[in-house]
């Protein structure tokens, strides 16, 4: 058992530590002075030149606020329809579809991306030829592209955490007559809530970081942040990505901690009232 | 959840519901196949504008009955650099899978048996790469592989080579690549299930006197062989399709499906070849993806 525990726990380390030696391993040489990024130029660095090139490209600043709206957009899309799903399949009992309801909104999170790109763009290009819309292709053909697949990830979230509670708060309130919308949003709502949350959080940043599908559907107008940084590191690497890449690791860092301590306190208050609440029931 | 919800079972609200996202995932999900199945039996047309094949099959169609046009398959299936690459693809992804598994499984085991406050650390260390860039984490791995990168630096500096390797455009980085992208994937399904075992079996086994190899292979695996093929899918299917990995890490000379693909469309403009390697890859994937909802459906949760 021991010596087991000792494999398993080397493992680990070694997983932890290949994980995250090349994310540090970028943090460290954007501070490096050296267009080389992988020699220390230890004369001249550390250094902030990077990032100060990073933030005079008008490109790189433009491609990000354009997948910041796009994400936001597609993350909100995602959520509605995702958290709709994730009832209707939790909630809704058997009915006719179901299974390919079900099968349709997992897909996506196995599909490969050049097949979803494909498909959609010529999707796109099919409904523009019979109906004249979409108009082109661009921030539009993008989000509905980026809330098909990230609402399959939403769908999940939802759907299991809904799996973890029974419903007997919502049969409650339906027989003392509260109409089932307004028991979804008294109710159902502030129960997944994390769930809806993790899932904006997860379907923004799948959204952020989408490069394949949006190169199908983006026209030649609409560059998101990861198609630049893609057509810029295919050619070799580049020392301002480099500073991009540690900026969005500590924002990422930071926003996960904050919403895994909110999503923790939450939790704890939940448990603590609902205890409180069967304690005074009794 | 096996109750449903007798009120919600019944009025126009209800089939709102459930319309909203069906419609959705209908138009922009199922209907998309189909065109590219379409697409994938019309004929190529040159010189053309890119869109125009479609709408000239469309009128086509709606005259004649059905123009079914299997050239962009026998197109496929003969020439050599296709099966080549579909089966280089599917290689890759399966290496890449069994190595995803051999690092991914012992790491699962320790989170789930690590006491209740490291578990959660540990799986925030895990999942927490995964919520920074993919693009930028692969593009990492360019700076560490290169000739004059830091795995070559470190091992000069400590004697342990005299020449760089060449380790950046090889298979060997392509597998790195996906390992590191997709290790979540395979940990999550893993310790999901891993976490729900009755550790007093495994008790059991010991006071019969089964030795702890024994008892892993005859009670731990066998259990979790659910967990190893839910996360074993979430890794292999996408990776066979994977377009951004080999781009950056691979070799250039051995291309995978997914860059032939988008090179189809875009660097030839054809479609329907484009669309049937498509098709193609669907129905080499139809079995595992099938396979991965039906656990999906029994597991909740899983997969994330």
């Amino acid at each position: 058992m021991t010596s087991r525990g000792w494999f398993r726990n080397g493992a680990l380390a070694l997983g932890l530590v290949f994980l995250y030696v090349p994310i540090l391993s970028m943090m460290v040489f954007s501070f490096n002075h050296s267009r080389l990024v992988t020699v220390w130029d230890a004369a001249n660095s550390p250094t902030l030149k990077w990032y100060g090139e990073l933030f005079a490209s008008e490109q790189l600043l433009g491609a990000a606020w354009l997948s910041v709206r796009i994400a936001a957009m597609a993350a909100t899309g995602a959520v509605v329809l995702g958290t709709l799903a994730g009832l209707v399949l939790a909630r809704f009992g058997a009915f006719r579809g179901r299974a390919l309801l079900s099968g349709l909104a997992t897909a996506p999170l196995v599909m490969p991306e050049v097949i979803t790109g494909l498909s959609l763009l010529l999707l796109f290009v099919a409904l523009e030829q019979l109906t004249g819309w979409p108009e082109g292709r661009g921030v539009l053909t993008i989000t509905i592209a980026h809330v098909t697949f990230a609402l399959a990830y939403v769908t999940v979230v939802v759907q299991s955490r809904l799996a973890g509670f029974d419903d007997s708060l919502e049969e409650a309130a339906l027989d003392l007559g509260a109409r089932p919308a307004t028991v979804f949003l008294r109710i159902t709502l502030p129960l997944i809530l994390p769930a809806v949350a993790s899932g904006w959080l997860l379907a923004f940043t799948l959204s952020w970081d989408d490069v394949v599908i949006s190169q199908f559907v983006a026209g030649p107008g609409a560059s998101t942040l990861p198609m630049v940084v893609f057509s810029k590191v295919r050619l070799g690497v580049s020392p301002d990505v480099n500073a991009l890449a540690t900026l969005v690791v500590l924002a990422v860092a930071t926003g996960v901690l904050g919403a895994t301590a909110w999503s923790r306190r939450r939790e704890r208050r939940l448990a603590r009232e609902q205890r409180a609440a069967r304690g005074g029931g009794r | 959840m096996a109750r449903s919800n007798q009120a919600l079972r019944q009025g126009a609200g209800r089939r709102l519901v459930v319309a909203v996202p069906y419609a959705w995932l209908l138009l922009f999900f199922l209907v998309p196949f189909l065109i590219v199945l379409k697409i994938s039996f019309s004929e190529a047309r040159v010189a053309m504008p890119p869109y125009a094949p479609l709408l000239e099959w469309a009128e086509e169609a709606r005259r004649l009955v059905v123009t079914f046009n299997v050239d962009s398959y026998v197109f496929l299936l003969t020439d050599g650099l296709y099966v080549s690459t579909l089966l280089y693809s599917v290689q890759v992804a399966a290496i890449s899978t069994l190595l995803c598994l051999a690092l991914g499984y012992p790491m699962a085991y320790a989170i789930a048996r690590a006491t209740p406050r490291l578990r959660n650390l540990y799986l925030m260390l895990v999942v927490l790469p995964f919520w920074t860039s993919f693009l930028l984490r692969v593009y990492a791995w360019v700076g560490l592989l290169k000739t004059d990168g830091v795995i070559n630096n470190v091992l000069t500096a400590l004697g342990l080579i005299d020449a760089p390797l060449t380790l950046l455009y090889t298979d060997f980085a392509v597998y790195v690549g996906i390992v590191y992208s997709y290790l979540p994937f395979m940990i999550l399904p893993l310790y999901a299930n891993l976490e729900k075992h009755d550790l007093q079996l495994l008790e059991a086994a010991a006071d019969l006197g089964a030795r702890p190899v024994t008892s892993f292979l005859r009670i731990t695996l066998p259990l979790s062989l659910p967990g190893v093929i839910a996360g074993s899918l979430l890794v292999f299917i996408p990776a066979v399709g994977e377009y951004v990995i080999p781009s950056l890490l691979g070799p250039t000379d051995q291309l995978m499906i997914g860059r032939v693909l988008s090179d189809e469309f875009f660097a030839n403009r054809d479609w329907p070849v484009a669309s049937a390697v498509a098709i193609t890859m669907l129905v080499l994937l139809v079995m595992p993806i099938l396979l991965f909802q039906r656990l999906q459906g029994r597991q909740p949760g899983v997969g994330r």
